[in-house]
């Protein structure tokens, strides 16, 4: 198991975000995080990735701990944050330049340019951040999340915002990603798990209230659609 | 680190803002040292730099709060201080990545006023008559002044969303700093408090070094002064409220 979460809790005030989680993911599995909007998905990631602390209990990368061995966690995991913030300012490929020096890659520009031709930016590529599409911002998003090939990848809603040819070129990279790296992600979209996801895990209020694969939440639940059982669960 | 210095440096290199308040401070400079009348050195008739020096904090307490206050206010904003800080750097990292690039940025501003050393030294009489200890200590002290604005345009930038409340926070702070303990220590003539805020005042260690003598005291209120900002900077952007 790559990932590692033992009932971490998170309380922004007195609002309970995330309340006492745990759950596994393994490499070579996309795990499908799902839940209505505020059910603690984003902050969950978050803690995996080392940017907040839980307030208690414990996760762990590749078996290094988030909170002690922080920088090697970082190391490990790819995360694109939700709402996909850019420095706009920044050229495509100085901002993924920044990103590779800042894992102190060697052979940036051949890593550029791969990462480039994977995510599907290269019309786009000497172009400001800021003059790019909501899809093209996506793609870069990606891109510095995945350029140095991280063991575990953690996407928070990485399709939003997409036309439905750029979900499916997105979808099938995710895909291709997940075959060898450990790969989280948050989604509202149903048809998108039932169509990338191996794993699901739904969250309501800060809580679990499913963490089982796909096809036997199917078989659990009969002959409702993914949308049907999502409400069932989480109203 | 050196990335994050590196991306900070050009963001800033790569604004009009960074040009826009050095330009304004080598103008006013320029304007009161050799065209205004009443501060002019040529009408002054002494063939020497004190009044840069006793006008340059002055512009600093502006200059470096234009300087600094996007460094967190504007990551904030737009939310991006996210994909700094899941890479692989610490916090203190990026605190002292923006801080180095903020001050290197100070340093541009200062290497063009070389240039008035130069023509002080042409126009003394006889040529060359300037106190060049004086002069390099000034260039010292001016620089520690620098980086202690720095850290304090650093922190005011961390605590707000907002540019321009960074900016009014940090020249208030700034100028507390510098002139405020000052006047506070007259009130107190003759007392053991007077010594107190005359130590607390950036001023005063500033004059002290301007002398020419490189004293350990002021250099150590210095790096107290910086280490305690980023301190406080750390603590802000540590707990993450935003």
């Amino acid at each position: 198991m790559s990932v590692k979460v033992r009932s971490v809790s998170k309380h922004y005030g007195k609002q309970k975000a995330v309340d006492s989680i745990s759950f596994d993911a393994a490499p070579g599995r996309i795990l499908g995080f799902l839940g209505p909007n505020g059910a603690g998905k984003s902050t969950t990631m978050k803690m995996l990735s080392s940017y907040l602390m839980p307030d208690s209990g414990s996760a762990s990368i590749c078996g290094y701990d988030t909170q002690g061995q922080s920088l090697e966690v970082k190391r490990l995991i790819g995360y694109l944050p939700e709402n996909t913030p850019l420095y706009l300012d920044m050229y495509v490929k100085e901002f993924l330049s920044f990103v590779a020096n800042s894992y102190q890659l060697s052979q940036t520009a051949k890593k550029i340019n791969d990462v480039i031709e994977q995510v599907g930016l290269q019309s786009e590529q000497h172009k400001k951040i800021g003059m790019l599409s909501k899809g093209y911002k996506q793609r870069v998003g990606l891109a510095q999340a995945i350029i140095h090939d991280p063991k575990v990848l953690i996407l928070d809603e990485p399709t939003s915002g997409l036309d439905p040819n750029q979900l499916l070129d997105i979808r099938s990279l995710i895909k291709s990603l997940g075959t060898d790296k450990t790969v989280i992600l948050s989604t509202h979209i149903m048809q998108e798990v039932e169509a990338i996801c191996d794993d699901v895990i739904i969250i309501n209020k800060g809580k679990i209230v499913a963490d089982t694969s796909i096809e036997s939440l199917i078989a659990q639940h009969g002959p409702l659609s993914l949308e049907d059982i999502f409400r069932n669960i989480t109203v | 680190m050196y990335a994050v210095f590196k991306r900070e440096l050009m963001g800033l290199l790569n604004s009009l803002m960074a040009y826009i308040t050095i330009g304004v401070f080598l103008l006013a400079t320029g304007l009161l040292l050799w065209f205004f009348p009443d501060t002019s050195i040529l009408e002054y008739g002494y063939a020497e730099l004190t009044g840069f020096f006793s006008l340059a904090p002055f512009l600093f307490m502006f200059l470096i709060p234009a300087i600094t206050m996007r460094s967190f206010a504007e990551e904030r904003r737009e939310g991006t201080y996210v994909l700094l800080a899941i890479r692989p750097v610490t916090d203190w990292q990026i605190i002292l990545a923006k801080y180095f690039a903020c001050l290197v940025l100070v340093v541009f501003a200062l290497i063009p006023t070389l240039i008035y050393y130069y023509t002080i030294y042409q126009l003394g009489l006889p040529q060359g008559n300037i106190d060049g200890g004086a002069v390099t200590g000034s260039y010292i002290g001016l620089l520690l002044l620098g980086s202690a604005f720095v850290a304090v345009g650093i922190f005011t930038s961390s605590l707000s969303k907002n540019q321009v409340v960074a900016f009014a926070l940090s020249v208030f702070i700034c100028f507390i700093a510098y002139s405020g303990f000052d006047a506070v220590s007259q009130l107190f003539v003759l007392s053991y408090f007077e010594t107190v805020f005359l130590s607390l005042s950036v001023n005063e260690h500033y004059q002290s070094i301007s002398r020419g003598v490189l004293d350990t005291r002021d250099l150590i209120y210095f790096i107290t002064f910086v280490a305690l900002f980023l301190i406080a900077t750390k603590a802000v952007t540590g707990g993450r409220k935003w």
